[in-house]
């Protein structure tokens, strides 16, 4: 029920001082069923965030509809958690506080959202920093608050914008793992934006890799690959050669376009 | 460095200033009574304030009453400024219509300086209490207003966007993120407008009330009691130290999640 419907998006960020319109997204239509997860993989700057937004609604499209489980996405709601690429935390509140925001809304005493936020912040393994303010933690301890703080929602869908692009490699997988099992677990559908060929490999169902801007779908590749996904194996390496190759393509005729 | 060290940085300006102002009384330079040596201020004010040897006449031993008449007009007018402005200042941040509608008077209103005030103040409110609240709420009143509209208009729109990602209705986004995004400079706004408040008390204390420190102060003036208004001066300033004092205190207890990363958060 809980499907992402994206069809014939474009989006024109008007840009009223520069007097130049710019197009960052070019007629995407993308269809993502209840259970999938997909990764979105695209250079920087080609509109992957904006898509994100436009899904959670704090964006609307130029022109095209999106809908999630069939009704039109008129603004932002608790049943789309977001993982935002900067974390945006609430600087005055604590760490579980931060995570528990979303309890503190919907009026909550404050012994049961401390409780309730416990699981989630053990679940990102920042057990000792409860008490800490956002301005005490590190880039990738904040993203972690973040993280926490979407799956504490229990949404039906979670966006996710390059979530785990400031942690180390052992905590990055710790956590991918962590996602994947939860993912599992609670059967939501996943929308998760990364630069890192490998990550969309290990955690997708579908990797959609887009263009440069204006962002476009280059190619939406489905990935029927055991798990846990071994990294090492010739099928994940095919795959993984394949959306290379895709990504060189797009550089060369890139630089063709800026040289001609 | 050592707190007593600390403390002796804090009193070494003060103290050069009352020597120096003492020997320069003592020396004979001017009439003792245009310029009374330190030592007679405080002996003047100590009898204002207990009442011991009469040197101050019928304000012998009322200083705690005065100070205290000044201090509550203060303390209504400057509650009524920063409630009323606060909420004003995140209507008129928050909604472009209100910034329409209000903002011009706003800004007409706000450069006409609050003692001009003081003829229609009298004859609104008669020589009491009132047009001495209404002279305090003029003076803290834009302070804080503007302070408070920054703050809102500053707020971080991600902020906004994550609270909505939440579920936030807007009311509660105005009170679980837009408030406490704005809280430092609404801080910033009550720390100017209780300076305000004090000139403004004082101000309208000379004028049109017949209580108070600034009255005793204008009142010694037409006596010649220069040790008396220096003595009201003093009072003056010490009572402003200390409201500054208290919401300093305040601020540091609301902002205390700044402390990590601001640069105040090098000071011991
Ligand atoms: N609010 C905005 N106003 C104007 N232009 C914008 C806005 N947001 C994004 N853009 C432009 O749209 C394009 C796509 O931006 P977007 O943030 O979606 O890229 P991205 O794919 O997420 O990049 P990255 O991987 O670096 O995060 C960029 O050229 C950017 O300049
Ligand atoms: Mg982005």
């Amino acid at each position: 029920m809980a499907s992402i419907e994206l069809t014939n998006i474009t989006k024109i960020y008007r840009d009223a001082k520069r007097k130049r319109d710019l197009l960052a997204i070019d007629d995407v239509s993308l269809s993502v069923a209840q259970n999938e997860f997909l990764c979105l993989l695209g250079s920087s700057g080609c509109g992957k965030s904006t898509l994100l937004n436009m899904i959670a609604g704090f964006e609307t499209p130029t022109g095209g509809s999106v809908t999630v489980g069939g009704r039109p996405v008129d603004g932002p709601g608790a049943d789309r958690g977001m993982v935002f690429q900067q974390a945006n935390l609430m600087p005055w509140l604590p760490v579980w506080e931060n995570v528990a925001f979303h309890l503190r809304l919907k009026g909550w005493r404050k012994a049961d959202r401390r409780a309730a936020a416990q699981e989630y912040i053990d679940m990102v393994g920042l057990q000792g920093f409860e008490n800490h303010f956002p301005a005490e933690l590190s880039g990738g301890m904040s993203q972690r608050v973040g993280i926490a703080r979407a799956l504490l929602l229990n949404p039906q869908v979670i966006l996710m914008d390059e979530p785990f692009a400031a942690l180390d490699a052992q905590t990055k997988m710790d956590m991918q793992e962590e996602l994947v099992a939860i993912w599992q677990k609670q059967r939501c559908t996943i929308v998760f934006v990364t630069h890192s060929v490998d990550e969309a490999l290990v955690l997708g169902t579908q990797v959609a890799v887009l263009t440069s801007r204006p962002g476009r779908v280059r190619e939406l590749i489905g990935l029927d690959l055991p798990r846990p996904r071994d990294i090492t194996s010739p099928r994940f390496n095919d795959h993984k050669r394949h959306i290379l190759n895709l990504i060189r393509e797009e550089g060369l005729q890139q630089r063709a376009v800026a040289a001609a | 460095m050592t707190a007593l060290s600390k403390s002796w940085e804090r009193a070494v300006v003060p103290l050069f200033i009352l020597v120096a102002w003492e020997i320069v009384s003592r020396s004979g330079l001017f009439p003792a009574a245009l310029l009374p040596a330190p030592s007679a201020v405080l002996h003047s004010w100590g009898d204002w304030v207990f009442g011991y040897d009469e040197t101050t006449q019928a304000n012998s031993g009322r200083w705690l009453a005065d100070a205290l008449s000044s201090a509550t007009r203060v303390a209504a007018g400057y509650a009524i400024a920063a409630a009323s402005a606060v909420l004003l200042g995140i209507a008129i941040g928050w909604w472009r219509w209100v910034e329409r509608t209000i903002e011009p008077t706003i800004q007409m209103l706000r450069p006409v300086p609050p003692v001009s005030w003081i003829p229609l103040a009298i004859i609104w409110f008669g020589i009491a209490n009132k047009p001495a609240i209404f002279l305090v709420f003029l003076g803290a009143f834009f302070p804080i207003l503007m302070n408070t509209i920054h703050g809102v208009k500053t707020a971080d729109r991600n902020l906004i966007r994550a609270a909505s990602m939440m579920g936030a209705t807007e009311q509660q986004l105005l009170r679980h993120v837009v408030f406490p995004a704005a809280l430092p400079s609404i801080f910033a706004g009550l720390r100017i407008g209780i300076g305000a408040a004090w000139m403004l008390t004082v101000t309208a204390e000379m004028v049109a009330v017949k209580s108070g420190l600034g009255y005793v102060l204008w009142d010694s003036y037409y006596f010649l009691r220069y040790d008396l208004v220096l003595a009201a001066m003093a009072s003056i300033g010490l009572l402003g130290f200390a409201t500054d004092g208290l919401i300093k205190l305040l601020m540091s207890a609301a902002l205390h999640w700044q402390r990590a990363s601001t640069l105040q958060s090098r000071e011991g």
